[in-house]
C-alpha cells in the first residue's frame, strides 16, 4: 500500500532535525505516512509556500505563526502550531574588533551572563548592528528583551541578514554582532570573522525556538494526517532527546540534501561543547539545544502569548487581544488530542508563568512523572500570562 | 511622469536580469534598476524608493526584503507583498513561477498587472530551463552511478557489461524500484564490504 505524502519544508539548520530524523529513522512510516522534504531558501519563501498550499508543513520560526496571526508581514492567512520542534539552540556574537573594544573595558568572556555583555557592550561606546535571519523570529524577540531597554537601548540596530550572507555582512562592516542559529555562529568563529558571547538560553532558558507548523484550513480538514504527522514528528523529537543518538543524528543532518556542512560542527550544538572564539577551547553548554526533556515539544500558550505580547509591544497593537490571538495559534488542544494516546506526558495546564522556575521542578501531569527544566529569564522577571486577560 | 514605474530587479546573474528588465520595459516605460542579492539591500533599495521590487523565489535575499513590508522599515513608503491581498490567484500564479513581487501600498493594480504579469512569463521561463538542468544533471549522475554498479558486478561475477546491466535491469523490475536506485543500494553495499 502506498503511505499518503506529506510534503514539508525546512531551512537547513540544525533545529530542523525533528523532521529530518522522522523520515530518515522509520517514524512516518510507523505512522503510515511519507514525508516529502524540500529545502527552502529563505523563511519568508518557506511561509509562502505554506501559506498558498505549496506544501503542507513546515519548521517554522516560533513567532512567524504569532505575527501572521497579528495580521504583521506577509500573507494575512492562518497558520497553526502544532507542537514545538526545538527549545533554544541560538547564540550571540560579535565581530572580533567588538570583542576586543568590551575586553578593553574589563570584561571577561564566560558565555553565561546577559548583564555583563550588555554592560561591556554599552562601555564599549560603539554602536551595535546586530544581524538576524528574520524580523519575526526568537532571535529578534531575545535581542529586544535583553537590550531593547536599559543602557543599551540606545545603540541597538536590529538588521534582517540572511544567515548564508551573514559572513559577508561582517565582512563588509554592515553588521557588527549577529544572532543566529546553529551551526551559522560556529561557521562565522571558524571563519575567525567572530567570537560568541552568549547562548540564546542565557537570555531566556526555555524559548520555544522553531515549532512545526501547518496551514490551519489543512489541519482542520485532515485530522487523521495531521495526528500522524505529530506522532511521527514527536517520536523523532524523544530520539533524539537520547544523548548516545545525537552523533548519528549530526551525520545525518551532516548530508548534502539537508545542511551539507561537516558533522563535527553540527555536534558542537547538538551536544552542547560550543567553540565561542576562533581556536578557542570548546565550552560545556548544559540544555544549548533541547528536542524533548522538560515537555519541550508541548506548545504552550503562554510562550506564545508571549510572542504576541512582545511583538504588540513593538507594532503599536492592543498587547491583550494580541496575546489572545497568539495563544489561538499554539494548538496545545491538538497536542493533547493526538499525542496523549501516543504516550507523551501531558502538563496538568495549557499555560503557565514563564520565567518562573530556576531548577528542574516537577510538575502535575497525567502521569505525574513530568519535569519541567529552568525557564527563567536573565533579569529574573516573571510573564503571567492571564495578567490584563 | 505617471505612468513611469521604478521598478528594482533583485537578481544576481546578469544575463537573466537583462532578459527581465527586456521583458519589463516591453510592458511600458519603466525605470529598472538591477541590484545583486547582496548585502546592503535594504539601503539601496531605500535610496532608489521604488514603486516594484520583484525578486527570485529562491534567492536567500528575499528576507531581507521582509524588513522593507514592516511599518518600521526602512522605506519611507509601506510596501506591501502585492498590490491587494485579495489578487489570490496573480499572487499564486507569481509563487508558482518563482518570483516575489513587493508592491507599494495604494499603487492601482492595473499599473502593477502588466508588470508582474511580465516578470512571471520571463520567470517561468527560467524556472523551466532550470528544472531541465536539474534533470540532466540527475541523469548523468544515474549513469555514472549505473555504470560503477555494472563495474563491480562485472568484476564480482566475471560476467560482461550487458549481462551486468540485463541483472541490475532485472533486479530493479523484480523489487519494483528504479534502476539507479538499485546501483546505488550496490554501490553503497560493495563500499561497506571493501
Amino acid at each position: 500500500m502506498t503511505r499518503p505524502v506529506i510534503s514539508a519544508g525546512f531551512i537547513p539548520l540544525v533545529d530542523a532535525a525533528p523532521l529530518i530524523v522522522a523520515h530518515e529513522m522509520g517514524f512516518t512510516e510507523e505512522e503510515g505516512i511519507r514525508l516529502a522534504l524540500e529545502p527552502s531558501p529563505s523563511w519568508s519563501t518557506l511561509r509562502d509556500k505554506l501559506t498558498l498550499g505549496q506544501i503542507e508543513a513546515a519548521h517554522m520560526l516560533s513567532p512567524v505563526p504569532v505575527a501572521m496571526a497579528l495580521g504583521l508581514g506577509g500573507i494575512g492567512d492562518r497558520i497553526d502550531a502544532l507542537s514545538v520542534l526545538s527549545v533554544n539552540g541560538n547564540v550571540f556574537g560579535v565581530t572580533e574588533a567588538l570583542a576586543d573594544a568590551m575586553i578593553a573595558t574589563g570584561f571577561t568572556p564566560d558565555f553565561a551572563t546577559p548583564e555583563a555583555v550588555g554592560d561591556a557592550l554599552a562601555a564599549s561606546g560603539l554602536d551595535l548592528r546586530i544581524g538576524v535571519p528574520f524580523p519575526f523570529s526568537m532571535h529578534t524577540e531575545l535581542l529586544h528583551r535583553w537590550l531593547g531597554t536599559g543602557p543599551n537601548a540606545a545603540q541597538l540596530t536590529v538588521h534582517t541578514v540572511p544567515p548564508p550572507l551573514m559572513a559577508e555582512a561582517i565582512k563588509k562592516g554592515e553588521i557588527n554582532a549577529f544572532c543566529v542559529g546553529e551551526p551559522w555562529g560556529s561557521t562565522i568563529v571558524d571563519a575567525g570573522l567572530g567570537a560568541l558571547l552568549l547562548p540564546g538560553r542565557a537570555i531566556w532558558a526555555f524559548a520555544p525556538e522553531k515549532v512545526l507548523a501547518a496551514r490551519h484550513d489543512w489541519v482542520e480538514a485532515q485530522p487523521d494526517l495531521t495526528g500522524r504527522l505529530m506522532r511521527a514528528v514527536w517520536k523523532a523529537g524523544r530520539w533524539l532527546g537520547d544523548t548516545d543518538k545525537l552523533g548519528p543524528a549530526a551525520d545525518i543532518l551532516a548530508r548534502p540534501e539537508y545542511l551539507g556542512l561537516p558533522s563535527g560542527l553540527i555536534e558542537r550544538s547538538l551536544t552542547g561543547r560550543m567553540v565561542i572564539a576562533p581556536d578557542g577551547p570548546a565550552r560545556r553548554v548544559e540544555n544549548m539545544i533541547t528536542f524533548f526533556d522538560g515537555a519541550a515539544t508541548f506548545p504552550w500558550k503562554s510562550q506564545a502569548a508571549w510572542i504576541g505580547r512582545q511583538l504588540a509591544a513593538r507594532y503599536g497593537l492592543n498587547p491583550h487581544e494580541a496575546a489572545s490571538k497568539a495563544a489561538d495559534v499554539f494548538r496545545s488542544d491538538l497536542y493533547r488530542l493526538h499525542l496523549g494516546p501516543a504516550g507523551a506526558d501531558m502538563p496538568g495546564a495549557s499555560e503557565k508563568l514563564e520565567g518562573a522556575l530556576s531548577v528542574e521542578t516537577p510538575v502535575a501531569s497525567e502521569s505525574g512523572t513530568l519535569i519541567l527544566g529552568p525557564d527563567q529569564f536573565f533579569d529574573g522577571q516573571i510573564f503571567d500570562p492571564s495578567l490584563g486577560k | 511622469m505617471p505612468d513611469r514605474l521604478t521598478i528594482i530587479l533583485v537578481e544576481e546573474d546578469t544575463a537573466r536580469a537583462d532578459a527581465i528588465r527586456a521583458s519589463l520595459t516591453d510592458s511600458g516605460q519603466h525605470d529598472v534598476h538591477v541590484l545583486t542579492g547582496e548585502s546592503g539591500l535594504a539601503r539601496s533599495i531605500a535610496e532608489l524608493n521604488p514603486d516594484v521590487v520583484l525578486v527570485d523565489l529562491a534567492n536567500p535575499s528575499r528576507d531581507v526584503l521582509e524588513e522593507l513590508t514592516l511599518a518600521s522599515g526602512p522605506l519611507d513608503r509601506p510596501v506591501a507583498m502585492f498590490v491587494d491581498k485579495s489578487d489570490d490567484r496573480l499572487m499564486r500564479a507569481a509563487i508558482e513561477a518563482g518570483v516575489s513581487a513587493y508592491v507599494v501600498d495604494g499603487l492601482r493594480p492595473d499599473r502593477v498587472k502588466p508588470v508582474l504579469d511580465a516578470a512571471i512569463a520571463r520567470f517561468h521561463v527560467f524556472q523551466r530551463m532550470r528544472s531541465e538542468l536539474e534533470t540532466t544533471r540527475r541523469a548523468l549522475e544515474e549513469r555514472k552511478i549505473i555504470d560503477r554498479a555494472k563495474g563491480i558486478l562485472m568484476r564480482a561475477r566475471g560476467i560482461g557489461e550487458d549481462e551486468a546491466y540485463a541483472l541490475l535491469r532485472k533486479a530493479a523490475m523484480d523489487q519494483g524500484k528504479k534502476l539507479a536506485d538499485v546501483a546505488q543500494a550496490l554501490v553503497t553495499a560493495s563500499e561497506l564490504l571493501s
